[in-house]
């Protein structure tokens, strides 16, 4: 019945073998190579683990080994157990045993948790769903897993903890032979996180293999049996549990040899222009929760400073609290902008104030993908090409092609339906958007992702241009060297809270990174 | 990355050109649709169909649903729907005749009156919609039985009427001759002395120079237009292509007044409803107003990122809605001469179906005021085409649904095909 249970002969047998051999994967999207000649090799009966930075790719391959990336979608060879497999879906790659746990979660609110872990594996007999036994069967595996709660609790009405151990059991109700956890502790409190962890080494004494993908070094020193480092898409190493030391994971996390990548500019910095005091930022759902925890920041005219951190560490949630309060509840502190206290309380009288926020997802919160170019350059500022609420037809194509050439957006015209351009162009209008309501200050929210090489290029060459200009700029990036070679500063933020703050050329991304691993060890203490 | 300037502009502009191509052709694809649909029944009914009489008709027939088609293309392009507007119809006619005929108001301060209580209608729903944030399927749902059910009360089963004959010219009434009649061939005389109908030709010759003015105004415009982009160094159509363009529109035009002029005039309500549709298409293609309908309707959260209000927004595209079903509701009550509990009964259909025949997105964002003006005429001329034909309410039903399902099943698979 249970997956996981292998008999003590078999443990034998299979430890120590290869379960798993990924041999020169390789995926691209338009325009950006995500995974080049990966190797990735797991035993059986092991905990490995995957390291990397954010966008190295760790989600990228995990996808391609659960199928979400089809075969025929990538180059190189999956080998399970001994053979060549080609999942074509999700369905696939379960049916012989391997199971992925996405960071989001992917559980149904307003359903019970034995509905949860039946969901698409429905108990049924001649084709009607048993509720008795999905009850009993849901009951042994929440136990499984050190969950106890009825199986009847609506997914809603307990904490995220015990939603990723409901996760767990659906995974297991599967008959899973490897499992896989993205960044399982990501939303998790330390208590949490330690059961999880304790939950899987248990598993791991049942002989079951998994794969879990953490950038919480103590986590991966905790439980990993192997370590795996992937770097831009590449393979760096695979080392051994007495091989692993902090310091050894994070040369080669970060180890990349900066090339000429970052236009130079040389930094002209004034008095300070915006100034954010003692901000503090609770979670629009869970009020009790404080997302940001009294920060301060600050920005001088035509400094680039940078905020750098951990997915989660509540980046975008600041920048959106102060643009508008667009982001959370119970929004505490004070803005400042020109040495006066200033009114952000709305996206408008942020605006007017001289305040723009260019979004993470410019997809779901930037652009108006089914208008064009020329449109979607001026909504933020219409009043400045119209009279008395009359947009003038002609003073507003000339804005937008005056700055269809500055941002050099590639298009057939500024009558191109921005869903069609590439992410960087679409990135360029994004850009223009903001420009044309002439902001002194700009907050630009993962600004280069998803973007390739070259675009990034014209992008920093932009954000250059902007702060010669004495603009203030607050970027906001996952990426650690695209900070280093752009800022004059950079603010470390991690768990809510200022970890670090250092001059741009005193940075460096073992400095970073050493700074979040304190914050965290401060945390944890 | 260093373009050819030179080369940069050149090529904006021919594409430019193309793209404004692109994006008439479907509008053109709706007229060239409406075209044939008249040619068919014009064929079909020997010529019925084209008879003065019958057109003036056909737009007597249709000006209410089209009067709401302009307040939900707006409802419809902000991502929303209004289940409502026949309800609200129905009952605003109601509170109308109860103040005209009961309480003996004058029409125009009735009619005032009326489209008050059609904002705040609209008002009310745009609340729960905009603040609440509940479904606007919901709350016009609710609307609906609502405001049908204050339609009986009101009117406690009987029907109320007649209107005192001001009111009545909304909707019955003809644009005064002021230059007079212009007789070409006198109608043939019967053996008392009396014209024999349908013979002889005189021309209503105000509704002639109208027809004239607007051609001309609209050619004066466009010329405008065109100079003032040719101006600021932006390339526009090609030449031939405005001129077959205008030559067809000024046809067009001519023709239909042409033949309202051999009837009795423009009516008066065809002079309303041509006001409006040239205030929303001012509206949708040059006001901020009608620009950030648009912009949220293609992505909410994105306008909200841009400073826009979308709550207010929302809110007063359903009072405009609530005031154009009151409007609605006047001209319909108007042209029955009296308000009948069943007055506005499934007119909401007809005029989603109009707003979508006519190209717009159920998704939001995208969509035409000339379109959804087409879009009612469509389905006008086909409901008094098959009427004249003889084929029965339950195969016209049948065929209107098809072609709404058609309409928008070939809108898609073009938009997918480029």
């Amino acid at each position: 019945m249970s997956g996981i249970r292998l008999s003590l002969s078999e443990r034998e047998r299979t430890m120590g073998q290869t379960i798993l051999e990924m041999r020169d994967i390789t995926k691209t999207f338009p325009g950006v190579k995500a995974l080049s000649n990966v190797n990735l090799s797991v035993e059986a009966g092991e905990i490995h683990a995957i390291v990397g930075e954010n966008g190295a790719g760790k989600s990228t391959l995990m996808k391609v080994l659960s199928g979400v990336y089809p075969h025929g979608t990538y180059e190189g060879a999956i080998h399970y157990e001994g053979r060549e497999c080609r999942f074509h879906g999700i369905h696939d790659s379960e049916r012989v045993g391997i199971v992925i746990i996405h960071q989001e979660l992917a559980l149904v609110p307003l359903l019970s948790i034995a509905e949860n872990i039946f969901l698409g594996n429905e108990q049924t007999r001649f084709g009607i769903i048993d509720w008795n036994m999905a009850r009993r069967r849901a009951a042994e595996l929440l136990r499984k897993v050190g969950l106890r709660e009825n199986p009847d609790t609506l997914i809603t009405n307990i904490g995220t903890g015990k939603q990723q151990l409901v996760e767990i059991a659906k995974a297991l109700a599967k008959e899973v032979k490897l499992l896989i956890l993205d960044e399982p502790t990501a939303s998790l409190s330390e208590k949490d996180s330690a059961a999880l962890l304790d939950l899987l080494l248990e598993f791991k004494r049942q002989g079951m293999t998994s794969i879990l993908i953490s950038h919480k070094l103590n986590e991966v020193k905790k439980v990993a049996d192997r370590v795996t480092v992937i770097r831009d898409g590449q393979t760096i190493e695979t080392m051994g549990r007495d091989e692993v030391t902090e310091d050894r994971i994070i040369t080669s996390m970060v180890g990349r040899t900066m090339e000429d990548r970052y236009p130079t500019r040389t930094p002209n910095i004034g008095e300070t222009i915006f100034e954010v005091k003692n901000w503090t930022v609770h979670h629009p759902l869970h009020p009790e929760r404080q997302v940001i925890k009294g920060i301060d920041v600050k920005v001088g005219k035509g400094e680039v400073v940078g905020i750098a951190g951990l997915m989660g560490a509540g980046r975008t949630e600041f920048a959106m609290s102060v643009f508008g309060r667009t982001y959370g509840t119970n929004i505490s502190g004070e803005v400042w902008l020109h040495g006066k206290k200033a009114d952000t309380s709305t996206v408008g009288k942020a605006v007017a104030n001289g305040l723009a926020y260019a979004t993470e997802d410019r997809k779901v919160y930037g652009l108006n993908l089914i208008d064009h170019i020329k449109h979607n350059v001026t909504i933020a500022n219409l009043p400045s090409v119209s009279r008395t609420g009359v947009i003038d037809d002609m003073a507003e194509l000339k804005v937008a092609n005056e700055y269809r050439r500055k941002t050099n957006i590639r298009s057939s015209s500024v009558y191109q339906i921005t869903g069609n351009l590439s992410g960087g162009n679409q990135q360029k209008v994004v850009l223009s958007k903001w420009l044309f309501a002439n902001p002194d200050v700009l907050i630009l929210d993962e600004p280069t992702r998803g973007i390739d090489v070259g675009a990034k290029y014209e992008i920093y060459t932009i954000i250059n241009k902007l702060a010669e200009e004495g603009k203030g700029i607050l970027v906001i990036s996952s990426e650690m060297p695209e900070l280093l070679g752009i800022c004059d500063r950079i603010y470390v933020l991690n768990e809510g809270r200022i970890v670090g703050e250092m001059a741009g050329h005193e940075a460096s991304q073992e400095k970073i990174m050493r700074a979040i691993v304190r914050g965290e060890e401060r945390a944890a203490s | 990355m260093s373009t050819d300037t030179a080369g940069t502009t050149t090529n904006a502009a021919k594409a430019t050109a193309r793209d404004a191509m692109k994006e008439n052709l479907r509008q053109y694809g709706l007229v060239l649709a409406l075209m044939a649909i008249m040619g068919f029944f014009g064929v079909m009914t020997n010529g019925i169909l084209f008879l003065p009489v019958n057109l003036t008709n056909v737009v007597l027939q249709n000006s209410y649903i089209v009067v709401m088609a302009l307040g939900m293309l707006l409802v419809i392009v902000a991502g929303h729907i209004d289940l409502s507007v026949g309800s609200v119809a129905g009952f605003v006619g109601a509170v109308a005749a109860v103040l005209m005929v009961d309480y003996g108001f004058h029409p125009l301060l009735a009619a005032i009156c009326c489209i008050a209580v059609g904002g705040v209608i609209g008002g009310a729903q745009g609340y729960f919609i905009a603040y609440m944030k509940i479904p606007s399927f919901i709350v016009t749902l609710a609307g609906m039985l609502v405001f049908k059910g204050l339609l009986l009360w009101l009117l406690g089963g009987r029907s109320v009427g007649p209107f005192p004959t001001g009111f009545q010219m909304l909707s019955a009434g003809f644009i005064p001759d002021v230059i007079g009649r212009w007789t070409i061939i006198e109608p043939q005389l019967n053996a008392s002395g009396a014209a024999i109908p349908n013979t002889g030709l005189s021309l209503h010759t105000t509704t002639l120079l109208i027809g004239v003015l607007i051609v001309a105004a609209m050619l004066y415009f466009a010329l405008q237009s065109r100079r003032s982009r040719e101006s600021h160094g932006y390339e526009a159509e090609p030449f031939a292509l405005f001129v077959a363009k205008n030559l067809v529109i000024a046809g067009i035009i001519m023709f239909l007044m042409y033949k309202f002029a051999s009837y009795r005039g423009l009516p008066n309500v065809l002079i309303v409803m041509g006001i409006l549709i040239a205030l929303f298409v001012f509206i949708t293609k040059r006001m901020t107003f009608g620009r950030r309908i648009f912009a949220m309707g293609g992505n909410e959260k994105a306008a909200k990122l841009s400073g826009i209000h979308t709550e207010r927004l929302t809110f007063l595209v359903f009072v405009n809605m609530g005031m154009l079903a009151a409007l609605a509701g006047l001209i319909y009550a108007a042209r029955l001469n009296q308000a009948t509990p069943k007055a506005g009964a499934g007119m909401e259909l007809d005029v989603i179906a109009a707003v979508f025949v006519g190209g717009a997105s159920a998704m939001g964002g995208v969509g035409e005021v000339a379109g959804a003006v087409i879009g009612a005429f469509i389905m006008g001329v086909m409901n008094n085409g098959m009427g004249i034909m003889g084929i029965n309410i339950d195969w016209q039903q049948v065929i209107k649904g098809l072609v709404l399902l058609g309409a928008v099943a070939f809108d898609l698979y073009n938009k997918k095909k480029t």
